[in-house]
């Protein structure tokens, strides 16, 4: 079955690709289509377009990852592949890989020692299958922050907080100021992931490795977890009034001073960016909810579906390495608000809360991210329960705890 | 001589053959593909088909899981009233259409309207009407009710209602419409009749016009039964599954699992779950509708 696919894969993308007479036309398929994004891929397509003969067609598909990536997984297996898409670094593309149709990039990351200069290892270790790398990590994004509106806090009088239970402890405070503590939006993985920095800050990055990594379902059950699902059942009292449906909609609560709080990755910055908010004067970022500074190493890659034409081949490892070298890094990451894959380079001209990233980053705290540990049918379950559980009240801490270890016992 | 019999096989063969591009479509299409889904359901299929075989552990998990049992409620709730409702509202129009009303164009034109809109946009329309903030609560409060509350948007327990009115306020205009062509297909004597023997309008309507139109309600019957098994689209633009996953129902489950979870066993085993409870209903129903009437 999958060799016939790969066979009418490679047939069709022939002839597809016979057009190829000087530069060769690159299409690149993502998901990154919001204000800030799309400025990060033209200036990662400007990029490629100084150094390079061949052309770069942007391929967005709108409507986020979950969208875009069954758009993405069915063109490449029904056999009219991109040149190159993004994906989240992890397991999601794992089965593409596994299946061949994904082009070898071991060659050019030996060449340009991508091993020594990446940082962390990690990011090209999920890019790594059977010793040979297949992928190109481009950026870093962490779920482990809370932003915090420092005007919704002068309103309510009291001291922005340092910690989640400084927070907890202002939460009343805000509420009378008709504040909404926390807001926490309908999307499914901002539930899970905001437990997720809750499991970090509280329990403590072993715990979080010995649950992911390890699947321990015994050390779901047991009591340092029990504390942590206290934490979420607190989180979501506080954000019972949220009303909010999109992530970015939640944010701009943060923005206009509506909301206290967001358990949110990085890429809120850039909605803050585009409201021409400034870090420390109007919102305050606290990595790890002031408790555990870690970062977590989740993020994107580009991989490079196989065509057979050999400029093509060629072509697309221009590309990787184009999109690994320095310059291409620093140009994207500015713009995107997220961290580089590589330890090497200046970011200077990087503002309060990315620079925090960044020493974090130096420093060796990282966490790989839950997508590189578990695979995307198992990380599904997890965002079912934690959306319910943040919205069904009856869901008691006690059977969501064991539902929880139960997913963890069957994950794969 | 004798005369040959023509073969049966061979008998009216063109229309035979015009029909064969058809036949192979529907054999290979419906039939092979729910075969195959069916078969593929029993392995440990992920974003690609495999044949590892594990017997029925994916219904196991199915039927373990919170979501897919929310999903089978909701429609159960979401079915039952749809069904009801989208008959009665529409026969009820149709019968206040049917009393030779001035600007009946008009009218009905309005009421098949919402009809013209894909359920995505009924799902936008209503998520915006329901909205408690700027919709119908808000505008209830504006006029001095303060303490209106209409919210159901965001309230689990009756969510799957606020996704009822969307699907009713779309739905019944078109069973009207059918409805009414029921209603202009009975014979004007059979009025003049029951009128002489002083039979009340509403005994003719429910003894004698609702019975002769059978076959007008079974067509209503297919048409809003097919919709309401497949709803999908609706529910992922009003409310996509929430809050939470009380508004899931199992056609969203189907897709969740093969494309967002890349688990194409579970949505498969979910999707021969959706197959197996339509040909429960359907099959003694055809069995009786159908063959009853070939023999009789």
């Amino acid at each position: 079955m999958r060799r016939l696919k790969a066979i009418l894969a490679a047939s069709t993308v022939l002839c597809a690709t016979a057009a190829a007479a000087e530069g060769v036309k690159l299409e690149v398929t993502h998901w990154w289509t919001s204000g800030g994004e799309a400025a990060a891929v033209k200036a990662l397509a400007d990029v490629f377009g100084e150094k390079s003969q061949n052309e770069w067609v942007d391929g967005a598909i709108a409507g986020g990852g979950s969208t875009a990536r069954p758009v993405m997984i069915s063109r490449i297996t029904g056999g009219d592949p991109m040149h190159a898409t993004q994906f989240n670094h992890g397991r999601q593309a794992e089965e593409l890989v596994e299946a061949g149709l994904m082009l070898d990039l071991t060659d050019v990351a030996e060449a340009e020692g991508w091993r020594d200069t990446i940082n962390p290892v990690s990011l090209l270790d999920s890019c790594t299958y059977e010793g040979k790398v297949y992928c190109v990590p481009i950026n870093i994004h962490s779920w482990q922050w809370m932003w915090m509106s420092n005007k919704a806090f002068a309103d309510a009088g009291v001291a922005v907080p340092a910690n989640w239970e400084e927070f907890v402890a202002s939460a009343p405070a805000l509420e009378a100021a008709g504040k909404v503590p926390l807001v926490v939006g309908q999307q499914d993985w901002q539930a899970r992931g905001a437990f997720s920095v809750l499991l970090v800050a509280i329990g403590g990055t072993d715990l979080w490795l010995d649950i992911y990594a390890n699947k321990n379902a015994e050390a779901v059950r047991g009591d340092a977890m029990a504390k942590v699902f206290e934490a979420a059942d607190t989180a979501r009292n506080l954000s019972a009034n949220s009303n909010v449906g999109d992530w970015n909609l939640a944010t701009a609560k943060i923005i206009n001073g509506e909301a206290g709080a967001q358990i949110m990755g990085d890429w809120a910055q850039g909605e803050f960016a585009v409201a021409e908010k400034v870090a420390g004067e109007d919102y305050t970022c606290l990595p790890g909810l002031g408790m555990n500074e870690v970062i977590q190493t989740g993020g994107d890659a580009f991989y490079f579906p196989k065509h057979d034409d050999p400029d093509v081949t060629a072509a697309q490892k221009e590309l990787a390495s184009i999109m690994f070298s320095r310059e291409a890094q620093v140009a994207f990451n500015l713009k995107k608000g997220s961290l580089p894959v590589r330890g090497d380079i200046d970011m200077s001209t990087a503002n309060d809360c990315m620079r925090k990233g960044l020493d974090i980053l130096a420093s060796g705290n990282v966490l790989p991210s839950s997508e590189q540990a578990i695979s995307q049918d198992t990380e599904q379950q997890m965002r079912d329960l934690f959306i319910e559980f943040f919205n069904d009240k009856s869901l008691s801490t006690a059977d969501a705890q064991e539902r929880m270890a139960q997913l963890i016992e069957q994950a794969d | 001589m004798q005369t040959q019999r023509p073969n049966a096989l061979f008998r009216n063969l063109t229309a035979k053959i015009a029909a064969l591009p058809m036949i192979a479509t529907a054999l290979f299409v419906f039939v092979g593909c729910t075969l195959w889904t069916v078969y593929y359901s029993f392995t440990k299929s992920r974003m690609l088909p495999s044949d590892k075989w594990v017997g029925l552990q994916q219904y196991e998990r199915l039927w373990n899981t919170p979501k897919w049992q929310i999903a089978v409620e909701n429609l159960l709730i979401f079915g039952f009233c749809m069904m009801i409702l989208s008959l009665v509202i529409g026969f009820v129009l149709a019968a206040l259409l049917d009393q030779k009303i001035r600007f009946e164009n008009t009218i009905r034109t309005i009421i098949l309207y919402p009809f013209a809109l894909s359920f995505i946009v009924t799902g936008l329309i209503w998520q915006w009407v329901l909205n408690p903030d700027f919709g119908i609560q808000q505008v209830v409060r504006d006029l001095g009710w303060q303490s209106f509350e209409f919210n159901p948007l965001f309230n689990p327990d009756i969510v799957i209602y606020g996704v009822l009115i969307a699907a009713v306020w779309q739905g019944s205009g078109f069973i009207m419409v059918v409805m009414l062509a029921g209603l202009r297909g009975i014979d004007e004597e059979i009025w003049k009749a029951a009128r002489v023997d002083g039979i009340p309008r509403w005994r003719t309507y429910v003894f004698i016009i609702i019975p002769m139109m059978r076959p007008v309600f079974v067509t209503a019957l297919v048409l809003i039964a097919s919709g309401i098994i497949k709803v999908y689209d609706l529910v992922k633009a009003q409310t996509n599954g929430g809050p939470g996953i009380s508004s899931e129902v199992p056609a969203k489950y189907v897709i969740d699992m093969m494309f967002g979870n890349q688990n194409l066993g579970q949505g498969f085993a979910a999707s021969t779950m959706m197959l197996l409870s339509v040909a429960v209903i359907l099959i003694p129903w055809a069995y009786l509708e159908f063959g009853r009437k070939k023999h009789g």
